[in-house]
């Protein structure tokens, strides 16, 4: 007979809300052994008939699913964290900020009647568990052919674990101090502790990755030189470029792009400020601009750098918000406070050039547009003032434009991205491009799906199985 | 991490460094700047190159304490270790042959546009300079200066050395005097800039100011920088450093940079300084 089905996921133990808007400490705290194999048991093994869609469908690096699920049922955390990684080399990582309920698990048989297996849970489970305890690297026969990566994102650190995997001497420039890109300057501690960042960096590192920090591709060197240098070059240098409203009074002091909050934030510590040596300054009354998981993480810092209200401020209405519904829900458990319908039209600030109030404008929803979400559009003479002292503009972010402008013959899209065909190879022959600098903003799964496909390329370029094409065609021109 | 080689004594609260920066001494040119870190504690802050070695891979800044992390640097010996340098960034000031070109750098802005009076210079033009400081022992790089420019005039705002007085009054006189001036280029405090701006603005000559709003990671990536040039919004470490003084909105400028008064306060406080 079969056992009875547990309809729910085993619950995350996490952080009480109250205690948490105190520290940056991380929110969730991971499954038990017993836990996760408990959950393990709920997975029911699918075997795909023609045609159908299982878990591993949804995950864009393809990670065996239901194969590490059962090294698991079967306590065999060892095995089970080989299994993924034959496919992706941060598992910490993506079991903390994979969207999987859209992914893996938005595919799982079992999601169909009741909840998903908590697949990403599982999967931060066994990376932990391995990390805890250590890991031993087996370093390839290397092929003497050697790649250059440009950015240390998730994009970059993929390839260059790929590349090493396969024997290529691989060295990593970064424009930072730091490696890990988003992971480090914008996802807050609190959500991806940067312990882990760097003990992911770390394996890569034990790999025999060489990463140089502080190297600004297109200014402290330049793609000539390194096309000089290497036999390959991945560019994996995100959407590093805030934007802006464009409203008047969008310069006054107290107002931060996303990723400057974030970068004083995580990567220069502002919140330990002064024993970190970067200020921060956040007021009584926060609105951040924007709902999409960047805008959460801002409003969820505001809280915890001791703001009394942080308010989300969007333009269409709660069904439309773009976050995910995780971080959603941790925000308002801590507090955070929404405005829908709700546009900033100006800022107004005092003598001293401090923002003190903000003009905004109530919105209904009109006709579905381009994205099938329905059209926001302001409703006359609805215009009301909200005193505020700090405001966060995390309204998205564009491509990062310091090495496209400054590699003559790279191609762009009008959008800023470099063009790529279907293989991540730009323009320039021995060049190719994956994560958010290709796609435009997405997420982390996304820019390692990209930059597996990429090594995979470079891979059968450099052991001559391919050649660089003649008609090359861009896939997002 | 990058090794301090040299250190240079010009002035009590002025030092100078040489740095062992292979990279950035092969790329730099007049008008870029680089980032430096001290330690992991440490905050970015943007400094001017004020000279380049690619033979010896070196580079040299000259930093002015005004607060935690200059006066924290000025403090560093030879041998010492800085956590992080990264450039040369900015865009270089644009060197061409203009004519006669007039320089004016006041207090560590003289550090910061000496490389610019040598390749004026060193481009075929007749250099005039103008360089100024609020006191005698302040002034440096005269010789330097001296060096490279056709005429040299010197003020302080104590009258202890040369004229007494402000740099943009003798700039007044030297338009007045007359002479075809084709670009004015000046580095220094934003109300001497600001008074070099309203002095050239009538007789419509080209001036260029190089900014120094608060950055954090000088790459354009955190808007920390912006400033507004003819009412459009600018990004001083990637569209600048260096503006049109005539189009620059200075009053954004000095409100902007006392975003961090207290916190800067506290910090150096905490230290054991005073500001
Ligand atoms: C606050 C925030 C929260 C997010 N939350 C999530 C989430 O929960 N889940 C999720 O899946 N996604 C999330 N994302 C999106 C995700 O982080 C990005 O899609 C992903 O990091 C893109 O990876 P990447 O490797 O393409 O680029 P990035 O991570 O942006 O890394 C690019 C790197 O290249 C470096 N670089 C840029 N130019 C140069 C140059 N010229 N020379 C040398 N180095 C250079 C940059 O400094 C940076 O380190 C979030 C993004 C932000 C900003
Ligand atoms: C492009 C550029 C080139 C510069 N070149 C030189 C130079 O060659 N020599 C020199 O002495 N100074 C230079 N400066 C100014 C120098 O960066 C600041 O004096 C320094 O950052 C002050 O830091 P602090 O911790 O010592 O003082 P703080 O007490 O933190 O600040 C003192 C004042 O400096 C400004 N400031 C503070 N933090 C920053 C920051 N992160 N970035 C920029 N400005 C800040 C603020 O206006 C502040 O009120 C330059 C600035 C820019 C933008
Ligand atoms: S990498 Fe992300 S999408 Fe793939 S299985 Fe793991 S959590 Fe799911
Ligand atoms: S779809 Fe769900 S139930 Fe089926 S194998 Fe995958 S995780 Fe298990
Ligand atoms: S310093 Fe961050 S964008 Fe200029």
């Amino acid at each position: 007979m079969m056992a009875k089905i547990v309809p729910k996921k085993h619950p995350m133990p996490e952080q009480d809300p109250n205690e948490r808007i105190k520290n940056f400490n991380e929110v969730p705290l991971g499954y038990d052994e017993r836990t996760a194999i408990e959950e393990a048991k709920r997975c029911l093994e699918c075997k795909p008939k023609e045609g159908q869609k299982i878990c591993v469908d949804g995950c864009p690096v393809g990670v065996d699913i239901p194969r590490f699920i059962r090294c698991i049922k079967e306590g065999k955390f060892d095995e089970a964290i080989k299994v993924i990684k034959e496919k992706n080399s941060l598992p910490a990582i993506c079991g903390r900020v994979c969207p999987y309920e859209n992914q893996c698990e938005g595919f799982c048989t079992l999601g169909k009647k009741f909840e998903p297996v908590a697949i990403g849970r599982l999967e931060r489970f066994v990376a932990d568990y391995e990390r805890e305890r250590g890991y031993v690297v087996k370093k390839p026969e290397p092929k003497g052919k050697k790649v250059a990566v440009v950015g240390s994102g998730p994009a970059g650190l993929t390839v260059a674990a790929d590349l090493a995997k396969l024997g290529y001497g691989v060295t990593i420039f970064e424009a930072l101090h730091a490696p890990g890109g988003v992971l480090v300057y914008g996802i807050p501690e609190f959500r991806l502790p940067k312990r882990i960042v760097q003990a992911e960096v770390d394996y890569v590192k034990a790999l025999g990755v060489e990463i140089k920090t502080d190297v600004v591709v297109g200014k402290t060197v330049t793609m000539e030189e390194l096309l000089e240098e290497f036999d390959a070059v991945f560019v994996g240098t995100g959407a590093g470029l805030p934007k802006f409203m464009g409203v008047p009074g969008e310069n006054l002091n107290g107002i931060y792009s996303a990723n400057e909050f974030l970068t004083r934030i995580n990567l220069m510590k502002a919140y330990e400020f002064p024993e970190y040596h970067t200020p921060i300054w956040v007021g009584k009354r926060v609105a951040t601009i924007g709902a999409g998981n960047v805008s959460m993480d801002c409003a969820r810092n505001a809280l915890r750098l001791g703001a009394e209200e942080s308010i989300i401020v969007y333009r269409r209405s709660e069904a439309e918000m773009p976050a995910r519904k995780e971080e959603i829900e941790h925000a308002k458990e801590e507090g955070v406070k929404f405005m829908f319908l709700t546009l900033p039209k100006r800022y107004l600030g005092d003598e001293h050039g401090w923002v003190k109030k903000m003009e905004c404008i109530r919105m209904k929803l009109g006709e579905p547009d381009a994205s099938g979400r329905r059209r926001p559009v302001p409703i006359p003479g609805s215009e009301f003032e909200l005193e505020v002292d700090t405001v966060v503009v995390a309204i998205g972010q564009s491509p990062n434009p310091l090495l496209p402008r400054s590699t003559p013959g790279l191609k762009t899209t009008k959008w800023g991205t470099i063009m790529v065909d279907e293989e991540g190879r730009t323009s320039l022959e021995r060049v190719w491009a994956a994560g958010d600098i290709a796609t435009g903003e997405a997420t982390v799964i996304l820019a390692m799906g990209g930059g597996k496909k990429a090594a995979a390329s470079i891979h059968r370029y450099l052991s001559g199985e391919s050649k660089w094409p003649e008609d090359w065609k861009p896939v997002n021109a | 991490m990058p090794e301090i080689i040299s250190k240079i004594d010009l002035a009590p609260t002025i030092k100078g460094f040489e740095i062992k920066a292979p990279l950035v001494a092969k790329k730099a040119k007049p008008g870029q700047f680089v980032i430096v870190r001290i330690d992991e504690k440490g905050e970015r802050i943007p400094l001017t190159l004020n000279d380049w070695f690619p033979e010896k891979g070196t580079i040299r800044i000259v930093a002015l304490e005004a607060g935690l992390t200059t006066k924290r640097l000025n403090s560093m010996k030879e041998g010492d270790r800085i956590a992080n340098l990264i450039g040369p960034l900015g865009k270089p000031a644009e060197i061409g042959r203009y004519g006669t070109v007039v320089c004016v750098g006041g207090g560590v802005g003289i550090a910061c546009i000496y490389p610019e009076v040598r390749a004026f210079k060193l481009a075929g033009n007749e250099v005039i300079s103008i360089i100024g400081a609020r006191t005698k022992e302040l002034l440096i790089f005269e010789k330097e200066i001296k060096e490279f420019s056709d005429e040299v005039y010197i003020t302080t705002d104590d009258g202890s050395y040369g004229e007494k007085g402000f740099v943009s009054d003798v700039l007044k006189r030297v338009i007045e005097d007359g002479r075809r001036i084709d670009l004015v280029v000046a580095v220094g405090p934003i109300p001497m800039m600001r008074a070099v701006a309203e002095v050239t603005r009538p007789y419509k000559i080209k001036t260029i100011v190089s900014l120094n709003p608060i950055m954090v990671d000088g790459t354009g990536m955190c808007g920390s920088c912006r400033i507004e040039v003819g009412g459009k919004t600018k990004f001083v470490c990637v569209d600048g450093p260096e503006f049109d003084a005539h189009l620059v909105d200075f009053d954004l400028l000095t409100l902007r940079n006392r975003r961090y008064l207290q916190e800067e306060r506290l910090a150096l406080e905490r230290y054991g300084g005073e500001k």
